[in-house]
């Protein structure tokens, strides 16, 4: 990624500064519900951008449709809202091309792993170096609350009004094992981890993939019973332990300890690797081509 | 590009060193047959050029990824077939709505589904104009020949920066495979066209208002305009709205902007169109063997003439009018499908002449010698209009 030249004194900025300063204000009101965690996934986004330093003129923000997939276009830059599951063959096409461009995606679970599910998985095997915001709501959120293939068997759907069948993706794993070089995962509960993560998967030269657990309060939490925001935070608290831990009772845990894993959700920055990104191997080839 | 001269070319070859000729540099594809070998050649030559080359993991990504190019400031092409084309309906769509130039080959096999992979067919033309939902204006150029897929595919270019859109090179298995004469001119022969850029600074610019010629200057991606692109309806900021007043505005505009410039646009060939009493209508590869039939037809004494669409959209529709009402009786649609084209030229004579039909389902192009026997038995009264 891209970082204005300048050394950057780190400075105390306000939220109302970071607004003013990132936001498009005439696109204002926002589409989001109380409660959602899209708000928070976006301000963790300009913290990090604001620690980054990037410049926001050499930066595109892309994403496909749905709730998350609105999120460029609050962003006072170039934006892409571009169609269902493509914001990734997009933003392939952006960095291939314009490799100065710092390109970061929003998407969220049905976009991403659903319709984009392809997609998803080479634009990770080809290491492009954009970096991926995942919003999992765990649910189609936009259209109304139908099963998503990352909600949770034997959750309830306005299309699984029985409860899911299926079993749930889990899209950072599938990030890992398709390439990607830097994959954290964070509820949006807590702002630092992901403010950090974030700013780590724009450092990162390759594809980067951040998944945010975000509360859909509105089509999710009516349909499974969970009544506000509150309980969503401590479905995170309960539901998910940290990598580090996860890999420490894998290996020295009791037997006790290493049952309770199998319902856990791993959060943190699940992998980090060195790899040559694709734009760094086409410029090698044209290089050797021209001599 | 290539060296100027004169080569023994494929036709898809061909349309790739047009489309390098063009100023493309980069190309994001699916293989696809019977437009794998643009594909290859593009693969072989982009590095040489500083150019991009990317298979895509389907067509899908194929045209999306050329739309993030385009955005990005790059001329950019993909090229596929039917099964192909299907799929990228959806970001064709997204193309006209964002205004964003770049060319679609597609090189059109037997269908429907599958369909005759290896050979010929003409049964995507509607496709091309009413295959996305929604309503759109679109340009589509039918090359007949390897020399018209380079010298189409430049034109291609051209018509999309000039009028921002997705333009489509229709070609056809027949054409595409075929190995001729290609003249590649010098550089400085070949007229190329570059995108409007804006000339208000970025603080001013409204990004989707439109010239006086109904196309907005086009600011790249990275360009400090901080313009915000979606397929939702939009207003001329590029803010999604959900009125009524600004849908019918911007997609007046999209239609408009093709309809009302559609005399700079339009290409079409005629031969012998003067004093015909009927005028075979041909493009692609079929129009090769309907020239050679209106020449038999004279021969025999048919007042016979040929009018070929190059841009099959916008489609010469004031000239079949006057034509038909002119003295032309009788039009006669040569095209390897059902009929598609046939409803155009129906449509276009306003009923001053008669519509015939010498439909083929695919896998070869007509016969010279069954367009004039179908001729004969329309000079003879022997074939209602559209029917068999």
């Amino acid at each position: 990624m891209e970082k204005k030249e300048e050394k950057r004194e780190v400075e105390m900025i306000s939220a109302k500064e970071i607004r003013d300063k990132y936001l498009r204000h005439d696109m204002m009101p926002h589409i989001f519900c109380t409660g959602c965690g899209i708000g928070n996934v976006l301000d963790y986004t300009l913290w990090a951008l604001e620690k980054e330093g990037l410049d926001m003129d050499k930066t595109v923000f892309l994403s496909g449709i749905g709730c998350s997939s609105r999120l460029p276009g609050y962003i006072d830059v170039d934006s892409l809202h571009t169609t269902h599951g493509r914001a990734l063959a997009f933003a392939t096409g952006v960095k291939i091309t314009n490799p100065e461009l710092n390109v970061i995606v929003f998407t969220g679970d049905g976009d991403c792993m659903g319709i984009g599910g392809n997609h998803f998985i080479h634009a990770c095997r080809r290491n492009i170096d954009i970096t991926v915001i995942a919003v999992n709501n765990y649910i189609y959120g936009m259209t109304g609350g139908q099963v998503a293939p990352t909600t949770p068997e034997g959750d309830y759907a306005t299309t699984a009004p029985y409860g899911n069948l299926e079993p749930a993706f889990d899209m950072s794993e599938m990030a890992i094992s398709s390439g990607a070089t830097y994959v954290a995962r964070w509820g949006v509960k807590r702002p630092n981890q992901p403010i950090n993560s974030i700013q780590e998967a724009l450092q990162n030269k390759g594809m980067s993939f951040v998944e945010m657990m975000s509360p859909c309060t509105t089509a999710y939490s009516r349909q499974n019973r969970m009544g506000s925001i509150e309980e969503f935070w401590d479905w995170y608290d309960n539901k998910t332990i940290l990598a580090e831990d996860h890999e420490r009772i894998k290996q020295y845990g009791s037997e006790e300890e290493k049952e309770e894993l199998k319902d856990k959700i791993k959060v943190g920055v699940l992998h980090k690797e060195e790899k040559k990104s694709l734009s760094e191997r086409i410029q090698e080839l044209i290089e050797e081509v021209q001599v | 590009m290539m060296k100027p001269g004169t080569y023994f070319m494929e036709g898809n070859t061909a349309c790739a060193e047009g489309a390098i000729a063009a100023g493309c540099t980069f190309f994001a594809g699916y293989p696809i047959t019977p437009a794998s070998e643009i594909l290859e050649r593009m693969a072989k030559r982009f590095p040489e050029f500083h150019g991009s080359y990317l298979q895509m993991e389907d067509e899908l990504a194929s045209i999306t990824a050329i739309l993030g190019a385009s955005w990005a400031g790059r001329k950019a092409m993909t090229a596929t077939s039917g099964p192909g084309f299907s799929l990228m309906m959806e970001n064709y769509g997204l193309g006209l709505m964002t205004e964003t130039p770049c060319v679609i080959v597609n090189v059109m096999r037997g269908g429907p589904s599958t369909g005759l992979p290896t050979k010929v067919a003409q049964g995507d033309v509607n496709q091309t104009r009413w295959g996305t939902h929604g309503d759109v204006g679109v340009v589509v150029y039918v090359p007949s020949s390897p020399q018209e897929m380079f010298d189409l595919t430049i034109k291609a270019f051209n018509t999309s920066e000039k009028y921002r859109l997705p333009v489509v090179v229709l070609s056809d298995e027949m054409v595409s495979h075929m190995t001729e004469k290609v003249d590649i001119p010098k550089k400085e022969d070949i007229e190329i066209v570059e995108r409007k850029k804006p000339e208000e600074p970025p603080e001013r610019s409204l990004p989707f208002c439109p010239d006086e010629d109904l196309v907005p200057p086009m600011a790249n991606a990275g360009e400090g305009y901080s313009v915000h692109v979606t397929g939702l309806t939009h207003d001329e900021k590029g803010h999604p709205s959900i009125d009524e007043e600004t849908q019918n505005k911007l997609v007046t505009r999209l239609i408009d902007k093709i309809r009302k410039n559609a005399d700079d646009i339009l290409e079409y060939e005629e031969y012998m169109v003067q004093d015909a009493d009927i005028i075979v209508v041909a493009y692609g590869s079929v129009y090769r063997a309907a020239r050679e039939a209106v020449e038999i037809a004279r021969d025999k004494g048919i007042k016979a003439g040929l009018l070929r669409p190059i841009t099959i959209w916008p489609f010469p529709e004031d000239r079949i009018y006057d034509l038909a009402k002119n003295g032309t009786d009788n039009f006669l649609v040569a095209e390897i499908n059902f009929g598609q084209i046939v409803f155009e030229v129906e449509r276009c004579t306003g009923g001053a002449a008669n519509t015939y039909l010498a439909p083929r389902m695919g896998g070869n192009i007509h016969t010279p010698e069954e367009i004039v026997d179908r001729m004969e038995a329309i000079e003879e009264g022997k074939i209602p209009d559209f029917k068999e």
